[in-house]
């Protein structure tokens, strides 16, 4: 996912925020993942806004893409110079509307935003993980999800939802603890990586390996492989947006020149566009993460788990209300992929709602300010609450 | 709910609406804004499902809080399970569809009882125009020339009567109605339909299906009650 972050124009902000902690699993009592190792302790960072009400049924889960955080919307502090990774979704009155449902975002198992991963200590060594940190699916994403809520209290979820690598988890959700989830909105995601999506997953990933830096995971007391990391990041960027939106947004133009520099620094402003998001995302994000976390989105296959092998068998056990949304110029996780999904959820009787969203900014659509979104979004949540 | 009034509603939407029982499943193909399902959903109980193919009316649906897909009527019915709605309605699109045995057939096996409408081609006044002016008819019920109906089969109430026998559907229910201008009111007709009604609506089903069964009876067709409705 990008950064689209800006202040909501229209002055809506659901205000405040705090991140929190929570705490679980601490040995001997380690969570068991899907690969058969343990893991624990692990802590879980995570966001809520706003009220639970007394019956505790207007909770709404979102979930963040590869890249994001628990951070969901309003502010940190007063000062604060951006909000939340989808301010412009949740708050009062917007699609996900604050006033009326209680909001909870965490960031993922294995992420860097102060959830446990690679970058935390291992306890058996006092030392920063690396490559000794077991591989995490998005299962077991999910598994550390639901220990959060049962430490909050919710046993049901009104809502979910999430996009790309958001999406996914929403899915699994809804295969995993299917009693607990009423209704789910996948936005632009995948019931599984097509080759196209592992592809440049890969590529990423070699960029980082490849970086001296990076030294098999062992990076934390010394250099860290920025270079690796901020290419990774650039191949991200390329299938965030599509032919169209960087036509519109870049074209050929050049960056601050009238004629080429005939060297390589970079004459397009496209080029510039991509240095520069590679150059930022280093601040913020470990290296590690991005190798643990694309490989979860790319093992994830809600269709092959466990005693199920096709995706309407998947679906067979879940009982969720749904609403499905892509969008044409999305290449990621084109069109065909969420109507795959919507056909096995028919094929189950479940109750599905589809709409594909004309958009030409690519992947990123579902990140940035949409009306038709904001509606459907909002129009879905508010039929499924009254329908309690 | 939002405001509505049922009586706003086309008075052929209006017909069909009377005919569906209360509590039943039913799927709207090219359901529009979802003015029938929404009536269907708050005044007689029905589990509903539309399905439209233009992005700003399935938003539309969706914000009346309707289960709608968007998508191709002919593709959408594939992935349903035999009898999976009780009714299954094609409003005043069957002239438009350009392989309709095919989609009917789907439609019945896809629901127990299908309710088609369509403008009638054999009234007096598409025949008249058509006699006097030498020029393909153009009436409020068929508003389009030539070169941009989306129209694509002219079909009278004695074809639809006739291809029913021919193809073997049962016919259970027939309403040939004149309406207004706007559609608003009408009125049935009992005499000289054929020449007389704007529009024919059927309900219909399968003359086989009931004597032989379904095919299979997949268990997923059937609703799925939620754990917390039961508790609610």
């Amino acid at each position: 996912m990008s950064e689209y972050i800006r202040h909501d124009p229209s002055g809506r902000s659901a205000g405040l925020v705090e991140k929190k902690y929570f705490t679980f699993a601490e040995p001997p009592d380690e969570m068991v993942l899907d690969s058969g190792r343990r893991l624990g302790p692990i802590t879980i960072a995570y966001e809520t806004l706003r009220t639970l009400n007394a019956d505790k049924s207007n909770v709404v889960l979102v979930f963040h893409a590869l890249t994001g955080d628990s951070h969901v919307a309003g502010y940190y502090s007063e000062n604060d110079e951006k909000p939340g990774w989808w301010d412009n979704m949740v708050g009062p009155g917007k699609g996900i509307d604050t006033d009326k449902y209680f909001v909870i975002c965490s960031n993922v198992l294995g992420g860097c935003m102060g959830s446990t991963g690679p970058a935390s200590i291992n306890p058996a060594t006092g030392k920063p993980y690396g490559l000794d940190f077991p591989m995490v699916t998005i299962g077991d994403m999910v598994r550390a999800q639901k220990a959060l809520l049962d430490h909050l209290g919710v046993s049901r979820i009104l809502s979910m939802t999430g996009g790309s690598m958001g999406g996914m988890q929403a899915l699994q959700w809804c295969v995993q603890y299917p009693e607990m989830v009423v209704s789910a909105i996948p936005l632009a995601t995948t019931m599984r990586h097509s080759a196209l999506a592992i592809a440049f997953n890969e590529v990423a990933r070699q960029a980082i390996i490849a970086d001296p830096n990076w030294n098999n995971g062992n990076y934390y007391e010394g250099v860290q492989p920025n270079l690796g990391l901020s290419v990774a990041r650039m191949i991200g960027h390329i299938t965030y947006l599509s032919d169209e939106a960087m036509r519109r947004k870049f074209g050929r133009r050049l960056q601050e020149r009238n004629n080429f520099s005939f060297n390589f620094n970079g004459d397009f402003q496209v080029e510039s566009y991509l240095h520069y998001q590679g150059a930022k995302f280093v601040e913020r994000f470990d290296a590690n993460s991005f190798l643990y976390i694309t490989k979860a989105a790319d093992h994830f296959d809600l269709t092959r788990q466990k005693g199920q092998e096709s995706a309407v068998e998947a679906f067979s056990r879940s009982y969720s209300r749904f609403m499905v949304i892509s969008f044409t110029s999305d290449w990621l996780y084109p069109t065909y992929q969420s109507r795959a999904m919507v056909k096995a959820m028919k094929k189950n009787g479940l109750d599905v709602s589809f709409c594909e969203i004309e958009a030409e900014w690519g992947h990123d659509a579902f990140l940035l300010p949409n009306e038709r979104l904001s509606n459907l979004i909002k129009g879905f949540i508010d039929s499924v609450y009254e329908g309690l | 709910m939002k405001d509505f009034n049922p009586r706003a509603m086309r008075y052929d939407l209006q017909i069909i609406a009377s005919w569906i029982h209360p509590g039943s499943k039913v799927i709207g193909l090219g359901c529009g804004e979802g003015d029938l399902l929404y009536y269907l959903k708050h005044y007689k109980n029905v589990r509903e499902t539309g399905v439209e193919i233009v992005e700003s009316r399935v938003a539309e649906c969706i914000n009346k809080g309707l289960t709608v897909i968007q998508g191709d009527a002919n593709e959408e019915v594939i992935d349903y399970p035999d009898d999976s709605f009780d009714y299954v309605v094609l409003s005043q699109t069957l002239q438009q569809v350009y392989d309709p045995l095919s989609l009917i057939r789907s439609m019945l096996r896809i629901g127990k009882k299908v309710i088609v409408s369509f403008p009638n081609f054999g009234h007096w006044f598409v025949r008249l125009q058509l006699l006097f002016t030498g020029h393909a008819p153009i009436t409020p019920q068929l508003p389009f020339q030539w070169y941009n109906t989306p129209n694509i089969r002219v079909l009278c109430i004695s074809d639809f009567r006739a291809f029913a026998r021919q193809m073997g559907f049962h016919i259970l229910k027939e309403a040939t109605i004149n309406t207004d201008r706007e559609d608003k009111t009408g009125r049935y007709v009992a005499l000289m339909p054929n020449i007389r009604a704007t529009y024919g609506i059927y309900l219909i089903s399968s003359k086989t299906k009931h004597a032989n069964g379904p095919k299979y009876k997949a268990k997923a067709g059937t609703h799925k009650e939620h754990p917390w409705e039961k508790a609610m």
